[in-house]
């Protein structure tokens, strides 16, 4: 009897998975540049709103794209590009239409060199430079942006010996910061990460490369859940703004057409 | 405590529960499979110890990306749930619990097999002809003798499965709560640049690993089962 008993007590155990289904939680998928700055803008949102818990989960844009078509619980995508989003919604995975939150920089940053005395040119001659950090093109916008900022310098092919991958932007950022990597291209929003801010970073010249148009949507499955719509107003006031311009983000223009609304 | 933050502890929480849920069904699971290959000298014997053993060889990102297609809403089984009202299994944890005991399977039916075989069929036999019904020769005969077996089975999976990183950045992503495990976080601390706290996680998974080997060798040295 006390056998059937514990073996009842396993198959009761067994059947008790999974969480509750968290009524007032929703969840975001955000870009890696964005890891220190939405942190603080989530933490300023709950001030106002404390009955919603904000679940966050950073990655390369691409990584996040493929996990949303996938299935992936995510009500909010913050992209570091407004191409995968649209994609999204070509695939009708969203609920809104893409709207552009941000307009991202990168810059070349490194915690041993003095980068802001850095040009792109260096990174192929500089003996001192034998690894350089970027995101993974393949996947990640910063990583695109990086690979045409040094093929417009004319430097992508003579520094392919010395480059280094990281999986997303700040996976680029620690690689530098961990002293792996000598040098590194990441988001400017992660060079300002007091962490990283005691180091000068070179702003690298827009003109070399595509924008980096950050664009955020409301997935399918977050139409309807309970702060969704609060966070993506939060995103367009101006404390957020404040909080996004700390980290060298630039807002867009309110007259963009068919973007910001 | 321990200077451990809440999305520390509850990491703490998934991964324990992942742990207890895969030890318990793989014992279940693993017991018939165990006892099988134990007895049997068949050329299916051969097959069979090979696909149980397949997760020791493969990369976890193989593994991870089948049962994400699988499993996810556009694989076979994930689309029948969906058919069915219910949720996909990818990026959940009922998902990376199907992946765990997958993951896991080698180092539960192992030691088993290797328990069985010192055993022999004699016991079963002997306890047959005196009338004991199969579950009574289960609980009587086979659990007591081979209790080492079970034990170490047990503690190798639950620590095996605390140790998985791969297939569940693959099939789970890293949702708190849900599917960020320790080995997740750990990660993502690195990333975020949190050293202190990779540190702290890093370290307590260190001092778990190591207890638990000790204690699985302990165990091997008085029942000599597992080879390791």
């Amino acid at each position: 009897m006390s056998q059937f008993l514990f073996r009842a007590a396993l198959l009761a155990l067994m059947c008790l998975t999974g969480s509750p289904a968290l009524s007032n939680t929703f969840t975001i998928a955000a870009a890696a540049d964005l890891r220190f700055a939405l942190d603080e803008i989530i933490e300023a949102f709950r001030d106002h709103h404390p009955q919603y818990q904000v679940r966050v989960v950073y990655g390369s844009s691409g990584k996040m794209t493929t996990q949303i078509l996938n299935g992936a619980p995510y009500d909010l995508f913050f992209s570091a590009d407004i191409s995968f989003p649209e994609r999204l919604h070509a695939a009708g995975m969203t609920a809104s239409d893409p709207a552009v939150y941000a307009l991202g920089r990168i810059v070349l940053w490194s915690n041993s060199l003095d980068a802001s005395s850095l040009s792109l040119a260096d990174l192929a001659t500089d003996t001192r430079i034998r690894r350089i950090a970027i995101a993974q093109p393949a996947h990640a916008p910063y990583g695109q942006r990086a690979r045409e900022a040094l093929q417009a310098a004319g430097v992508w092919d003579a520094v392919q010996p010395k480059l280094v991958f990281g999986e997303n932007i700040a996976h680029a950022a620690q690689m530098v910061e961990s002293g792996a990597a000598n040098v590194g291209i990441i988001a400017l929003s992660l060079a300002l990460f007091p962490r990283l801010a005691e180091h000068r970073y070179h702003l690298i010249d827009e003109q070399l490369h595509q924008p980096l148009t950050q664009g955020f949507v409301v997935t399918r499955r977050g139409a309807n859940r309970p702060g969704v719509q609060a966070f993506s107003e939060f995103m367009a006031g101006e404390q957020a703004h404040t909080i996004m311009r700390r980290f060298g983000f630039a807002m867009p223009d309110a007259d963009r057409p068919g973007r910001t609304d | 405590m321990l200077g451990l933050s809440p999305t520390d502890w509850q990491a703490i929480e998934v991964t324990l529960r992942l742990c207890v849920y895969t030890t318990l069904i793989l014992l279940v699971i693993a017991t018939p499979i165990a006892w099988w290959l134990a007895g049997n000298r068949s050329p299916a014997r051969v097959v069979v110890q090979a696909i149980v053993a397949l997760p020791l060889v493969l990369p976890p990102t193989v593994l991870g990306f089948y049962l994400l297609i699988v499993l996810g809403p556009r694989g076979w089984i994930g689309s029948t749930l969906e058919s069915l009202g219910l949720n996909h299994l990818a990026f959940s944890f009922e998902g990376i619990l199907i992946a765990s005991v997958i993951y896991s399977m080698p180092f539960a039916v192992q030691p088993l097999t290797e328990a069985f075989s010192n055993l022999g069929r004699r016991p079963t036999e002997v306890a047959s002809s005196l009338g004991a019904g199969l579950v009574d020769r289960f609980f009587t005969v086979i659990l007591p003798l081979t209790k080492g077996g079970f034990v170490v089975a047990a503690t190798l999976t639950f620590a095996h499965t605390a140790g998985e990183f791969g297939v569940i950045l693959m099939l789970g992503g890293s949702i708190p709560g849900e599917t960020q495990v320790l080995s997740v976080l750990i990660y993502d601390h690195t990333e975020a640049m949190n050293y202190e706290s990779a540190h702290r996680l890093s370290f307590l998974l260190l001092m778990f690993s190591f207890i638990t080997l000790s204690v699985i060798y302990g165990i091997n040295r008085r029942f000599a089962i597992a080879k390791l």
